[in-house]
């Protein structure tokens, strides 16, 4: 890519393990990734394949004894991996913001939505109590939510889902961090509300400059929002490229499926695509070989690589695995 | 916040009188009647039948039910028939010395159980939190009165340290010797009732402990950058202790309640000594004050339950 120099987050083979029963699983394999100021990064994949795992571990939210990770995550020139608890605390909510999935679960039950919203304030910056109550009003403001007066003074449960979706959202953005990371923030909220709420990040964005990593299954929200797409399968990015290129020219059988799997309005055909079968469990996980394989088994083995890798087919568009290159839907086929 | 509680107020009005007429009712279907105990051999049935008719025994139910509340109300709930002495008298007695004991026993029981909890949760499967779990399973795994007949054993008669029976020593007479004398006689029953009492809070902290540090809002805070200390405090901390301080109101009717082993195996006299002997006895006056009694206390606490958690939780509140 063009602008090579000016990513800001740089994730190199990164690797995350959970133990189970004494030994480590890969939940996230050898995974590449840079993400750029005012870019919209979009990390897609069914559940379980990693994305979560993903972000959490740039967070570096993951319990170190229960977790091994492997690689590199540069960030403002420093390897985020090699940092300890301390120096993650002073990045986190200030540098990196992150929006999570169920906005309910997200927030503390027992204290007042305005007390959250501030929470992140207290720790990096050296506001007075009436500069950060000013803020966290602009913060409800800038969310959207209507009687901000009223509302930081509320408890989580007396809001709709959409509301504290926008306080998730509020309490992500207070120090305007360089990078967001929102993690399905559209999953649990109705369409009217999703549009809106994807609007809303992307009108934030272009006011941080801000880079965002938008982890979710829905290729919808996708196509409405990203500038480059990671498809993820068991851990594995197994397509990366452009919006542009991975939706009219997908090229791995997983991200075809995907694509084919969603509802078409001018299709003749009411019946959706199914992917046979589900992402293995990381105990049943192949570690060799093609990972899809087993999901397409009309697929000769001679297709496969024996060490799928990344392949470049045009600038910035990568696949994995031979696989894609003769591959045909089996009702093609 | 005060809507709440005055609703719950209100609600408790009807339940309280729901209760008295059953405790009535109940008292009036037992055998015997408040001559019982005071007739001779000699007395003649006209006599007797003279006596009820003069007590009211044979007027409705809802009379006799009016005249029972209006001595209620004076603090009159009749003689007992094994001590011939007033049942108000009598439980007030037993209800200090019970207070004594069950205060204490609380105090030690949350004292020990909430810090232990906290850590043990906060530091799962490590050193401390196993020794802990040992602790609270042997524990359970003991009956208590097999506990609390060691304890009195060991303490009380090969080392000698505590007194083994009664409240208060016979020989104190200044009010200094009294308390003192008091406090030496409550602390073996009440710490080994402590001792059993903590392993319910320390399991059940321990778990929401544990639970809350893997809830999607300390996850949230952590995300914020909040270190780690202060998310125990902040976010951690009040919300496992909501189960806790929610229970603490019903602990408060076992404070009056008396714990039946501990004072029995101890001779210690408290209510629920009281409670056991009247029923060997059929000592149905004070049966019938200590049922109206514990019901009451019962409806208080769960009063004060409901208000402790109306008031830690905002979800409870009623708008």
């Amino acid at each position: 890519m063009a602008d090579e120099e000016n990513h800001f987050l740089k994730i190199e083979d990164v690797s995350t393990a959970f133990k189970i029963q004494g030994k480590y699983y890969p939940a996230v394999s050898d995974v590449s990734l840079d993400i750029h100021n005012d870019e919209i990064v979009a990390i897609v994949g069914e559940s379980g394949c990693g994305k979560s795992t993903l972000a959490t571990t740039i967070m570096g939210l993951h319990d170190p004894a229960e977790t091994k990770i492997g690689g590199k995550i540069e960030f403002e020139d420093q390897d985020l991996l090699t940092l300890n608890e301390d120096q993650m605390n002073k990045i986190r909510g200030a540098k990196i913001g992150m929006i999570f999935q169920d906005p309910l679960s997200a927030l503390n039950p027992l204290k007042r939505i305005g007390d959250q919203i501030q929470e992140g304030l207290d720790y990096h910056t050296k506001m007075t109590e009436a500069e950060k109550k000013a803020r966290v009003l602009e913060l409800v403001n800038q969310v959207g939510i209507p009687h901000p007066e009223r509302v930081i003074r509320q408890f989580p449960h007396e809001l709709s889902g959409g509301m504290r979706q926008r306080v998730v959202i509020a309490i992500a953005i207070a120090c305007k961090p360089d990078l967001m990371i929102a993690d399905e923030p559209t999953t649990a909220l109705d369409v009217t509300i999703q549009a809106q709420i994807l609007d809303l990040l992307k009108d934030i964005q272009k006011e941080n400059h801000a880079g965002i990593i938008l982890i979710t299954h829905d290729l919808g929200v996708v196509a409405e929002t990203a500038d480059e797409v990671a498809v993820m399968y068991a851990g594995q990015v197994v397509e990366k490229g452009s919006a542009k290129q991975i939706f009219d020219n997908p090229l791995h059988p997983y991200t075809r499926s995907l694509l084919r799997s969603m509802p078409q309005k001018d299709s003749e055909n009411d019946d959706l695509y199914v992917i046979e079968g589900s992402v293995p469990s990381l105990q049943k996980m192949p570690q060799d070989g093609c990972k899809f394989a087993p999901r397409i088994p009309w697929v000769p083995a001679s297709e496969h690589e024996a060490h799928p890798t990344m392949h470049e087919v045009e600038p910035g568009h990568r696949v994995r695995c031979t696989c894609y290159k003769n591959f045909k839907f089996q009702d093609e086929a | 916040m005060w809507k709440t509680v005055l609703r719950r107020v209100l609600i408790m009005i009807p339940e309280i009188i729901i209760l008295s007429i059953l405790v009535f009712l109940l008292a009036k279907a037992m055998p015997g009647d408040p001559f019982t105990g005071s007739i001779g051999p000699h007395t003649s049935a006209a006599q007797i039948h003279h006596l009820k008719e003069a007590a009211g025994l044979y007027n409705p139910w809802y009379e006799q039910y009016w005249n029972w509340v209006v001595h209620l109300f004076h603090g009159n709930l009749g003689t007992s028939f094994q001590y011939q002495e007033p049942v108000t008298r009598i439980i007030g007695n037993r209800a200090i010395n019970t207070l004594w004991l069950a205060v204490f026993a609380m105090v030690l029981t949350y004292a020990i159980g909430i810090p232990m909890g906290l850590y043990a949760g906060r530091n799962q499967n490590k050193i401390g939190d196993t020794i802990i779990r040992v602790y609270t399973f042997v524990t359970m795994s003991i009956p208590f009165f097999v506990i609390l007949v060691l304890g009195l054993w060991i303490f009380g008669y090969v080392l000698g340290w505590f007194p083994t029976t009664g409240s208060v020593s016979a020989t104190a007479n200044s009010g200094m010797a009294t308390t003192l004398s008091r406090l030496q006689h409550i602390v073996l029953p009440g710490l080994l009732a402590a001792l059993f009492g903590t392993v319910n809070i320390v399991q059940y902290l321990r778990s929401e402990v544990i639970d809350a540090k893997g809830s999607d809002y300390v996850r949230t805070a952590r995300s914020k950058g909040v270190p780690t200390g202060d998310v125990f405090r902040h976010h951690i901390l009040r919300n496992s202790l909501l189960p806790i301080a929610a229970f603490a109101g019903y602990s408060i009717t076992g404070l009056l309640g008396g714990s039946l082993y501990t004072e029995m195996v101890f001779s210690y006299p408290g209510m629920g000594l009281l409670f056991l002997n009247s029923i060997s006895y059929r000592d149905y006056t004070v049966i019938t004050a200590l049922v109206l009694l514990y019901g009451i206390l019962n409806l208080f606490g769960t009063l004060l339950s409901d208000i402790i958690l109306s008031a830690v939780d905002p979800r409870v509140r009623i708008q």
